[in-house]
């Protein structure tokens, strides 16, 4: 097949109109600055969560602000408190039912290490389950801790190249 | 009369001792005779309310076990403390379950955190750690750090790494600060007989 390709030229009608980027960077782009969270309120950390969520602090500044009980429905998980061995393998299926892709957020000292609940009763660290993008210190952070956390997500999840590892025979093809 | 001398008086034998302290009266009774006292309690002299049920672990003693009942009478406003033992061997207890309808969770809780059975307990299942869990956490002899458990399905646990950590108490006569420091590590000197503030 045969046609001829015209040199891409200078055209002030289309100017700002247009914009090239990567397939990546383009997702990346809509997914992090449309981050549905899954809230995973488990202990006091939840109040900080909701917090963040209303009106002084607006996670929605950030494009997170729809949170979904329904998991199917979220992208990131947020595990705001104490993980208890009994609700651990819930929190485990709740995960498990998110569709990819999907992250993590460990909010606070118990669902990052366990916290001062050094006992029988708690998992030390949501990690021990499911993985983690990002870990937020303190107990309980306070919601700006809980943004910066979100924002440090929205910036790895901008570093990921998911669909140029996929696509990567066909993209060297054409 | 007092409450104590009613009961030597209906269950001649079953009051083993009475304590008074600060006008609260505890009575150690036999374990075997608990259930008619706390029906005779609640039928002949008012105790209609059950503030609580708790167990003591007395580890290395024998009988080892002792259960704790608070009793209440809302129309003469007076408290009572029974104290029942319970032997390591036996490991059980008459249930008051059906004289005060809210032991039943209380008498569910002794029996998840310390292992003690309540015969003919309605309901007689755990309450805080999960189904399957093969321990009794609240005993002596069962470690902070809790023991590898698994339940398919259910639930999972492993020990909890200690070391440095804080709120771990130590058996010492020295007060909260030497029994519970705020952070303790690995190789420490033993903790002091006496705090450094103390006279």
């Amino acid at each position: 097949m045969s046609t001829t390709l015209s040199p891409v030229a200078y055209d002030a009608k289309i100017e700002g109109n247009v914009i090239f980027t990567k397939v990546d960077a383009a997702i990346n782009w809509m997914r992090s600055n449309s981050l549905w969270p899954m809230p995973m309120g488990l202990a006091c950390c939840a109040i900080e969560l909701m917090a963040a969520s209303s009106s002084r602090f607006d996670i929605s500044r950030f494009g997170a602000e729809v949170m979904r009980f329904s998991p199917r429905q979220a992208d990131v998980m947020i595990v705001a408190g104490t993980v208890t061995y009994k609700m651990a393998l819930a929190v485990k299926r709740i995960w498990d039912q998110m569709p990819e892709p999907k992250w993590c957020i460990a909010m606070g000292a118990c669902a990052s290490s366990g916290g001062m609940y050094r006992s029988y009763a708690v998992l030390q660290g949501i990690d021990h389950l499911i993985p983690v993008d990002v870990y937020v210190s303190g107990c309980p952070p306070r919601p700006e801790a809980l943004l910066d956390g979100l924002m440090k997500l929205q910036k790895k999840i901008m570093t990921e190249h998911s669909l140029a590892d996929q696509k990567r025979e066909l993209l060297e093809s054409i | 009369m007092t409450i104590s001398q009613q009961l030597t008086d209906a269950f001649p034998g079953a009051v083993l001792k009475t304590d008074t302290f600060r006008d609260e009266t505890t009575l150690t009774v036999k374990s075997s005779a608990l259930r008619d006292i706390c029906l005779h309690l609640k039928d002949k002299a008012s105790f209609n309310y059950l503030i609580d049920i708790s167990s003591v672990d007395h580890f290395g003693d024998e009988p080892r076990y002792e259960v704790v009942y608070e009793l209440y009478s809302m129309s003469r406003a007076i408290h009572l403390r029974l104290k029942a033992t319970v032997s390591e061997d036996a490991c059980e207890i008459a249930t008051v379950a059906d004289l005060w309808p809210t032991a039943d969770w209380h008498e569910r809780e002794v029996y998840d955190m310390m292992g003690i059975r309540f015969l003919n307990h309605p309901d007689l299942r755990r309450i805080l750690m999960w189904e399957g869990y093969p321990y009794h956490p609240l005993r002596k002899d069962f470690p902070l750090e809790g023991k590898h458990s698994d339940t398919p399905g259910v639930a999972f646990s492993d020990p909890a790494p200690l070391a440095g950590g804080p709120f771990v108490t130590v058996p010492t006569d020295g007060t909260t600060q030497v029994r519970e420091p705020r952070a303790r590590h690995a190789g420490d000197l033993a903790p002091r007989e006496k705090f450094l503030a103390e006279p």
